[in-house]
């Protein structure tokens, strides 16, 4: 069982708030004096000296280590997105379609390719790039027939003895009336639970966000890896302040409550590894997150080639069974 | 660790220190209802059959034979793991108002004579929500009914995941579905009953992996939270969205059972997959299901005092 996190660190915290507040100040100043600088060069001078100020918090702020700055890289717009991974890492995909029961879910590719020159069968939600395909995809947010899809190539995989390969990057299952009359709640549950014993190894990337049960209904695995920016968390940190303080602006504060880094999810022993990123993240340079994904893909599937179904079954209940934390007082 | 005290008798839901001047307003049709004969009627509006929601405590009284109960894994206590501010204070508080160590109770027990496993979450006690005490004591019941060989019932009351955990209670669903598989592998049946509410991470997880799936009538079930679907589809919802019978009408539970007649239910499901039975008790009629339930009810609660 893990231990008790260490304290968070609070001065850093009200550090980054006081750049965010001075930040904030510099905006508005340049909002007041960008409509003047046009004209006059003097207020030209003022703008520039109050860009070059902005830009410096900016990358103050970056580098202090707090949750948001995390949050913020997960769901940065630019950021590749899983389907972008799995171009990277899967040659020769395939794409299947349907849960076979109602329709094909367009937030949730899978399909089957060759990783590292072995045949795996994997699984993507799709963010779109910009609105337009961000509708069409449900902007990564699945419906219970997107879960069943997945089952359905997962239970492929194991006939064929193929590793499942899971990148995961969603803000959370759809909450929506349609998705909850199909049974959202039983899509997830079924998904978690066949992913608990599934019999072929199963590789888990989240490399943007985890966002909650719907997240876990295709992130159950033997290895669990994690992008060093990416954020996996039980309630999105928005929903997290409404409940705690009535106030979805104090998202930040809930982003460090939550403890929902790649760092604390290590600590945690949730997930078995943090995959480093470019520095200020996967979008600087996205093929190099990709390569170093490979790297440790790579190595993973090479260890889980040698443990025996059984044994490996055994490990993953194992795994799964000793998270948590409690006391046991006789 | 339970409170022996506030405890009710088993077979019914009375309470020995309910004061005779008390009144409870039904919140579905405002009948005004002393507390004693609501407590009689299974705390089951006379007037509307509005359920009201039941402890835990409560719920393991009304479905168990009197003086079956034994519990295990009572001396789980959440801890703190990510320092999350309030959190102790919290649990401080919900212990003392629920007099429960945290939101599930486990063991085992008899219905009707038919030995089972069974556990039930407690909503008084910050929501029935699932943080790692609850995810372990359902693992722990289950892999328990593994071991002895025997069913497990699970009585959900729950609005989801603890979030004051954080990803270590989303590992709770993966944790429970594990052990609920354990189950079905041994081939032992596995009753989920969802009682109101019953949603997020509850429903995501072992309530919703039940052989038999049951609820009573007008429990709230579903995943997501009214409000958040609301926001999500800019539209009003039915007011039956996410009801029991809502669910039933969707394919997603197999019964919606009135709580007087869910004993006996359990019962029969119980002897259709086998369970032992370890004890004769007093048959329960099977017609007018309150008329009926408030005999067995006379019937099977004595002069217990535990
Ligand atoms: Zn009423």
């Amino acid at each position: 069982m893990v231990t008790v996190l260490p304290e968070r660190d609070r001065e850093a915290e009200a550090r980054a708030a006081a750049l965010e507040r001075q930040l904030a100040e510099v905006q508005r100043e340049i909002a007041v004096h960008r409509p003047r600088a046009e004209k006059d060069g003097a207020e030209a001078d003022v703008l520039r000296a109050l860009e070059a100020r902005a830009a410096e918090l900016r990358e103050a702020l970056m580098q202090m280590p707090i949750a948001w700055n995390a949050v913020a890289l997960a769901r940065h717009p630019q950021r590749p997105k899983a389907q972008e991974f799995l171009a990277a890492l899967i040659d020769d995909f395939t794409e299947l379609h349907g849960d076979r029961l109602f329709r094909d879910d367009p937030a949730i590719a899978a399909g089957v390719g060759w990783c590292e020159g072995r045949p795996v069968v994997a699984i993507a939600p799709y963010k779109g790039k910009d609105t337009r395909e961000n509708i069409a995809h449900n902007f990564g947010m699945p419906y219970p027939e997107g879960y069943r899809k997945a089952l359905r190539v997962m239970k492929l995989a194991e006939k064929f003895g193929y590793p499942v390969l899971s990148i995961v990057d969603t803000p959370a299952a759809f909450p929506g009336d349609a998705a909850e009359e199909r049974g959202q709640a039983e899509a997830i549950a079924r998904n978690i639970q066949e992913m608990t014993r599934l019999r072929t190894p199963i590789l888990v990337v989240i490399t943007g966000e985890g966002g909650s049960g719907g997240a876990l209904a295709i992130a159950v695995g033997d290895v669990v890896l994690m992008l060093e920016n990416a954020i996996y968390t039980v309630i999105p940190p928005e929903g997290c302040a409404a409940i705690l303080w009535r106030d979805a602006t104090r998202a930040r504060e809930a982003a460090a409550a939550l403890r929902l880094t790649a760092a604390d999810l290590a600590a945690l022993e949730i997930v078995d590894e943090i995959v480093p990123e470019p520095r200020g993240g996967a979008h600087m340079d996205p093929d190099r997150a990709f390569a170093t994904v490979r790297d440790a893909l790579r190595r993973h599937l090479t260890a889980l080639d040698a443990i025996p179904i059984d044994d490996l079954v055994r490990r993953r209940y194992d795994k799964y069974r000793r998270m948590g934390y409690y006391e046991e007082r006789p | 660790m339970l409170n022996w005290l506030r405890r009710p008798k088993y077979g019914s839901i009375e309470r020995r220190d309910t004061p005779a001047g008390l009144w409870t307003k039904c919140p579905k049709c405002g009948a005004l209802i002393t507390t004693k004969e609501l407590e009689r009627n299974l705390k089951v509006c006379p007037k509307c059959g509005f359920h009201h929601r039941l402890t835990a405590e409560e719920r393991l009284a009304v479905t168990l034979d009197e003086n079956s109960f034994e519990e295990t894994d009572a001396h789980l206590i959440s801890g703190d793991p990510l320092r999350f501010e309030g959190y102790p204070e919290k649990l401080a508080e919900a212990h003392e108002k629920s007099g429960n160590p945290d939101a599930a109770i486990v063991g085992f027990g008899t219905i009707e004579g038919y030995r089972t496993a069974i556990g039930a979450l407690d909503f008084p006690f910050m929501g029935g929500s699932m943080g790692s005490v609850v995810g372990e004591k359902i693992t722990r019941i289950a892999e328990r009914a593994v071991e002895a060989h025997l069913p497990l019932v699970v009585f959900s009351a729950s609005g989801g995941a603890r979030m004051q955990e954080g990803a270590l209670s989303l590992m709770q669903l993966a944790k429970t579905s594990a052990a609920i598989a354990r189950l079905h592998d041994a081939r032992l049946p596995y009753l989920s009953v969802m009682c109101d509410p019953t949603t997020g991470g509850v429903t995501a997880s072992f309530a919703f992996l039940g052989d038999v799936i049951l609820a009573e009538p007008g429990a709230l079930i579903g995943f997501a939270g009214r409000r958040v679907i609301e926001q999500t589809i800019r539209r009003k919802l039915p007011d039956n969205f996410q009801a029991a019978e809502f669910c039933l009408e969707h394919g997603l539970i197999d019964m919606v059972v009135p709580r007087p007649e869910l004993r006996a239910t359990l019962a029969r499901l119980l002897r259709f997959f086998g369970a032992p039975r370890v004890a004769a008790t007093p048959p329960i009629a099977t017609a007018g299901p309150a008329e009926a339930t408030s005999t067995a009810v006379t019937a099977t609660a004595g002069s217990e005092d535990v």
